[in-house]
C-alpha cells in the first residue's frame, strides 16, 4: 500500500465519522473569526437557543473595517463601526481563548495574528469565515476557509461536514535568485497552473527552495494557494516551524512542548505517498513577478511586455486579455518596468509581516517616492509587528522616503475603510488580488513583492529589484 | 429549523426566468450584520420606486404599483411560483434568509440554480422541481383565479390544485428526513454529539496542547 500524504495524516487524525459516500464529520481543532463573516453565524446560534461547543477554540480579531490612521478619531463610517461592535458583542456573549479588539496593542490582520501568538501550530484543523485562511498551512495545519453557514455549524458542534480533497504536490527545487521571493514563487505558480489549476485539491508545497524559505515567506505562498484555486496548501513543519513556535503565549509548554514537537515531526508526507498531481518548478528560474491583468494568473516576469491580444489564438482567452488590458488601461507590447503607478500598497495578509516590512525598508532606506506616486501605504499586519518594525527603526526609513507608516489591519488589500484607489489610479499592491474593483471602483492593481513594491514607488514605475 | 410537513398555501408567481440573487436580494444589504430581517428587502429593485438601503423603514417607500409582492392578492402568499434557473448569481445565502423572512416556504419552478438550492433546504424553504409543462399550467391557473393555492405534502411528496389535479416531486431522502423534523445541518451533527465527545477525549489524551 502507498505511504500518506501529509494531507492525508491532517486529514485523517480529524475524522470523527465518515459516510459511506465519503462525507467526513472532521473535527476543528482553530476557529478564527473576525467582524464581517460572523455575525449572521452567531445571530443563527441565538435564534437556535445553541451555545458554542467549546469557545476555547476561537481566536478573533476586527480587520477588515478598521481604519489605520486618526485611531484616536474611532472608526467613523457607521456600518463599518456597526460590524466591528457586533463583533465586540458576540465575543462577549459567546466567549473567546483570544480577542483583541479594535486599537488593543496586539490587534492586527487575523491571518497575521494566529501564527504570531501561537494559536495555529503542525497538526491542527484550522478554519475561518474567509478564503485566505490557507496561509496557516504554513505550519503544517490543515486549514482553509468557510461560508457562514458552516461558521455558525463549527461554533456549534466543533465539527465541519466535508469531503476529502485531491492532492496535488507542488516541488520547488534549486535555490532561489537574488531578489526573488516567496511572492515571487506564488505568482509564478499560480501563472503556471492558472486560478483553477489547484480546484478540488489541497496542495503541498515542497522541494528545497520551499524549505530555505522563511515562515513568513511559507505563510506568503501559501496565503496565495486559494489563488490557484486550492482551498488548502500546507508546508511540512521542519525546525524553522519549532523555532518560530518556540515560546509564542499559545504555543505548548514544558513537557508538552517536547511532546508536540515529537509528533510534529511525523508530519510529512511518505517517500511512497501518491500525489493526484505534481507540478515541479526550478527555482533559479523564477524572476520577479507583476502581475498586468485583472487576475492573479495574468502575470509576467518583470523584463515582459504586456501581452498582445492578437498573439492569442483562442477566442476565449483573447477576449479575456483584451477586457483586462481594457480595464487596467494598458496597451499591448508595453515593457512592463514602463508602467507608471500612482500609488504603492505595503501590507495585507499575504505581506505584512516584519520580513516583508524589512525587505521593503531596505529598498527605501536613503532614498524618496517619485514624484509621481502620490500615496506610498505600509501597513503592518499587527500590532506586535508594528511595534517590532519600530524598534528596528524601520519606521523611520519609510517615512524619511516619504512613505506613510499606518495602524494595522486589513487596509487598501479589498478597500472596506477609508483606504481605497480611485477609479483609474494604479498601484502597485503587495496583496493577493488584483480583480476589478478590488482596492476601490474602477482601481487598477499588480501584484508584486514587497522589494519591488518599494522600489516601484522609489522609481515610479515597475524596476527589475536585481539591478535596482 | 421549523420542521416542514405540509402546506396549504397562497400562490405569488414572478414569471421570469433567470431570476438571479441579486433581484432576490441586492448587494447593498449584504452589510447587514444581521441574517433575519431581509423580508421587506426581498426584490427590493422591483418593488419599490426608491433605492433601498440596509435600515430603511420599508412601510414608507413609494411601491412600484404592478409587482406582484405589492398585489392585494398576493398578500400573505406562501408558496412562491417561478420560471427556470431561479436563483442564480451568488452563492450568498442572504437569497433564502430573504425569501424565508418574507414568509415564502415553498418555491416551485422548472428548475434552480445550484447553490440556491442547496441553501434553500438549509434554511427551511423547499424548493420544488416541476415539468416545464406543469409549471405553465400553474402559471395560468393563478392567473386566472384570485386566491389560487395548492397544497403541498412533503411526506407523500405530492402538490394538488384546488381541482384535486396532483404531481409528484422529487426530494433525496437526507433532505426529507432533516426537512419533516425540522433538522438543520447542525441539529443533524448534534444527533452524533456523544461521537463528536468521544473523538475530543481521544484527541486530548493524544495532544493536551490543542486544548490548553
Ligand atoms: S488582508 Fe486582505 S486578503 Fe487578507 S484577510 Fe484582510 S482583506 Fe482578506
Amino acid at each position: 500500500m502507498a505511504g500518506k500524504t501529509l494531507y492525508d495524516k491532517l486529514w485523517e487524525s480529524h475524522v470523527v465519522r465518515e459516510e459511506a459516500d465519503g462525507t467526513c464529520l472532521l473535527y476543528i481543532d482553530r476557529h478564527l473569526m473576525h467582524e464581517v463573516t460572523s455575525p449572521q453565524a452567531f445571530e443563527g446560534m441565538r435564534l437556535a437557543g445553541r451555545k458554542p461547543w467549546r469557545n476555547t477554540s476561537i481566536v478573533a480579531n476586527p480587520d477588515h473595517n478598521t481604519p489605520t490612521d486618526h485611531w484616536d478619531e474611532g472608526i467613523k463610517d457607521s456600518i463599518s463601526r456597526l460590524q466591528v461592535e457586533t463583533l465586540d458583542a458576540n465575543i462577549k456573549d459567546f466567549g473567546a481563548l483570544v480577542y483583541f479588539p479594535f486599537k488593543h496593542a496586539n490587534q492586527g490582520i487575523i491571518h497575521v495574528i494566529g501564527p504570531e501568538q501561537g494559536t495555529t501550530l503542525p497538526g491542527m484543523t484550522v478554519v475561518c469565515g474567509d478564503s485566505h485562511t490557507s496561509t496557516h498551512g504554513a505550519f503544517g495545519a490543515l486549514a482553509h476557509g468557510i461560508g457562514t453557514s458552516e461558521v455558525e455549524h463549527v461554533l456549534a458542534t466543533q465539527t465541519l461536514v466535508a469531503k476529502r480533497s485531491k492532492r496535488m504536490l507542488i516541488k520547488v527545487e534549486g535555490k532561489l535568485g537574488a531578489g526573488v521571493t516567496a511572492k515571487d514563487i506564488a505568482l509564478a505558480i499560480i501563472g503556471r497552473i492558472g486560478t483553477a489549476g489547484g480546484t478540488g485539491h489541497a496542495i503541498e508545497f515542497g522541494g528545497a527552495a520551499i524549505r530555505d524559505l522563511s515562515m513568513e515567506g511559507r505563510m506568503t505562498l501559501c496565503n496565495m494557494a486559494i489563488e490557484g484555486g486550492a482551498r488548502a496548501g500546507v508546508v511540512a513543519p521542519d525546525a524553522k516551524t519549532v523555532e518560530y513556535l518556540q515560546g509564542r503565549p499559545y504555543a505548548p509548554k514544558g513537557a508538552d512542548w517536547d511532546k508536540a514537537v515529537a509528533y510534529w515531526e511525523t508530519l510529512k508526507s511518505d517517500a511512497d505517498a501518491v500525489f493526484d498531481t505534481v507540478i515541479e518548478l526550478d527555482a533559479a528560474r523564477i524572476e520577479p513577478q507583476v502581475t498586468w491583468g485583472t487576475s492573479p494568473e495574468q502575470v509576467l516576469p518583470i523584463g515582459g511586455r504586456v501581452p498582445n491580444p492578437a498573439d492569442e489564438a483562442d477566442p476565449q482567452k483573447r477576449g479575456g486579455i483584451e477586457r483586462a488590458l481594457q480595464y487596467m488601461g494598458l496597451a499591448a507590447d508595453t515593457p512592463l518596468a514602463d508602467i507608471k503607478l500612482d500609488k504603492v500598497f505595503i501590507g495585507s495578509c499575504t505581506n505584512s509581516r516584519i520580513e516583508d516590512l524589512r525587505a521593503a525598508a531596505a529598498v527605501a532606506k536613503g532614498r524618496k517616492k517619485a514624484a509621481n506616486v502620490q500615496q506610498v501605504l505600509v501597513v503592518p499586519g499587527s500590532g506586535i509587528v508594528k511595534r517590532q518594525a519600530e524598534a528596528e527603526g524601520l519606521d523611520k526609513v519609510f517615512i524619511a522616503a516619504g512613505f506613510e507608516w499606518r495602524e494595522p489591519g486589513c487596509s487598501m488589500c479589498l478597500a472596506m475603510n477609508a483606504d481605497r484607489l480611485e477609479p483609474g489610479e494604479r498601484c502597485a499592491s503587495t496583496s493577493n488580488r488584483n480583480f476589478e474593483g478590488r482596492q476601490g471602483a474602477g482601481g487598477r492593481t499588480h501584484l508584486v513583492s514587497p522589494a519591488m513594491a518599494a522600489a516601484a514607488a522609489i522609481a515610479g514605475h515597475f524596476v527589475d529589484i536585481r539591478k535596482f | 429549523m421549523k420542521a416542514f410537513t405540509q402546506l396549504d398555501g397562497l400562490v405569488c408567481p414572478i414569471d421570469r426566468a433567470n431570476v438571479d440573487t441579486d433581484a432576490i436580494i441586492p448587494k447593498q444589504f449584504l452589510k447587514s450584520i444581521k441574517r433575519s430581517g431581509f423580508g421587506p428587502y426581498l426584490f427590493d429593485e422591483w418593488r419599490y420606486t426608491d433605492h433601498g438601503e440596509p435600515g430603511m423603514d420599508c412601510s414608507k417607500r413609494p411601491l412600484k404599483k404592478d409587482f406582484v409582492l405589492n398585489q392585494s392578492r398576493y398578500k400573505g402568499a406562501q408558496i412562491l411560483l417561478a420560471r427556470d434557473n431561479f436563483g442564480c448569481g451568488s452563492s450568498r445565502e442572504h437569497a433564502p434568509w430573504a425569501i424565508e423572512d418574507y414568509g415564502f416556504q415553498v418555491v416551485i419552478a422548472p428548475s434552480f440554480a445550484d447553490i440556491f438550492f442547496g441553501n434553500c433546504y438549509k434554511n427551511g424553504i423547499l424548493p420544488i422541481v416541476a415539468s416545464a409543462a406543469i409549471v405553465d399550467q400553474l402559471f395560468r391557473e393563478c392567473a386566472a383565479q384570485k386566491g389560487y393555492r395548492l397544497r403541498v405534502d412533503l411526506e407523500t411528496q405530492t402538490v394538488r390544485n384546488p381541482a384535486g389535479e396532483w404531481f409528484e416531486f422529487d426530494i433525496t431522502p437526507h433532505r426529507k428526513h432533516c426537512l419533516l423534523n425540522g433538522l438543520d445541518e447542525i441539529a443533524l451533527t448534534l444527533q452524533y454529539a456523544d461521537e463528536i465527545r468521544a473523538f475530543e477525549a481521544r484527541h486530548k489524551a493524544a495532544q493536551p496542547w490543542l486544548f490548553a
